[in-house]
């Protein structure tokens, strides 16, 4: 299959960028849950 | 809970059916054979990017007339969407130049709009991180944000206003003779709803971490309140024995 190579490079391209993507943004969200949970013991 | 976890999994599945679909329903096309396949994921990816764009040009416009935070929230999440998945459009689109053009770039009227967009919305993200002062910051990137937008259609329109490109005339909407053949258009269809889903998705857990991290600068701004409180009551006790 001629080029095949370009057309699985940009399948992979495509989904690596989302998941790194929603990685990024669920170690933010898991990051900011312990910093308030620690604010929230600190204030209490 | 079990909301995201049917989310992720109907994610996966419209992934998996849409990538079948592109490689092995969709016909070849005939002069670029098998790599026209990307074309697929790659309107998919502008679309969910004008999608996002769109949504974030309603955001900004609601958080300079109402200034109510949750549409800074809005306009942030969906501009960090739209730049992810402009990017993904780029990977793809030099991914199919290429083997198509024998060439990975060329700066023609699309090409170099889409770049402006990308680097427009890039700067969007920068300029609220380097403005200290919250709301400030929110309405400066949500002036900046609407002027961005101007280059979106410019974008959807350079092969129509500047047709002497590298990219061909307009295939969908490009008057006589043009269109799609009907198993392409439901290939087409299949995976601009799955990019579409991702792109919601991502968008949703986005908004989600912009409203954690209100809720993080509000505990902030009480922790300090009370560790000042608690310092300067602590300073006029000494102050009242030294007395």
């Amino acid at each position: 299959m001629k080029d095949f190579h370009f057309l699985f490079a940009a399948w992979i391209a495509v989904w690596a960028i989302f998941f790194a993507y929603e990685i990024s943004v669920a170690s933010r969200i898991s990051r900011l849950r312990a910093e308030i949970e620690r604010l929230k013991q600190q204030i209490r | 809970m079990k909301a995201r976890i049917t989310s992720r999994a109907i994610a996966a599945a419209l992934i998996f059916f849409a990538g079948y679909a592109a490689l092995f329903i969709a016909p070849d096309e005939a002069t670029m054979h098998q790599i026209q396949r990307i074309f697929y994921f790659h309107l998919g990816c502008w679309m969910a990017m004008f999608t996002a764009l769109s949504i974030a040009l309603v955001a900004n416009v609601a958080w300079l007339v109402t200034r109510k935070p949750k549409w800074d929230w809005l306009g942030v999440s969906a501009v960090e969407v739209g730049v992810v998945t402009c990017t993904a459009g780029l990977a793809t689109g030099v991914l199919w130049g290429k083997p198509a053009w024998g060439i990975w770039w060329a700066w023609d009227a699309r090409l170099t709009t889409a770049f402006i967009l990308w680097l427009l919305y890039i700067s969007y993200l920068l300029l609220r991180g380097l403005v200290e002062e919250p709301q400030r910051g929110a309405t400066l990137s949500a002036v900046f944000g609407i002027f961005a937008f101007l280059d979106a259609p410019l974008v959807y329109a350079a092969n129509r206003l500047w047709p002497r490109g590298q990219h061909p005339a307009p295939v969908i909407f490009g008057g006589p003779n043009s269109g799609l053949d009907p198993t392409m258009s439901k290939v087409l269809v299949i995976c601009l709803v799955a990019m579409l889903f991702i792109a919601i998705i991502a968008l949703v857990d986005r908004y989600r971490l912009e409203r954690l991290r209100h809720e993080f600068d509000e505990l902030r701004v009480a922790a300090d309140a009370r560790d000042a409180g608690s310092e300067s009551a602590l300073i006029a006790s000494s102050a009242k024995d030294s007395i």
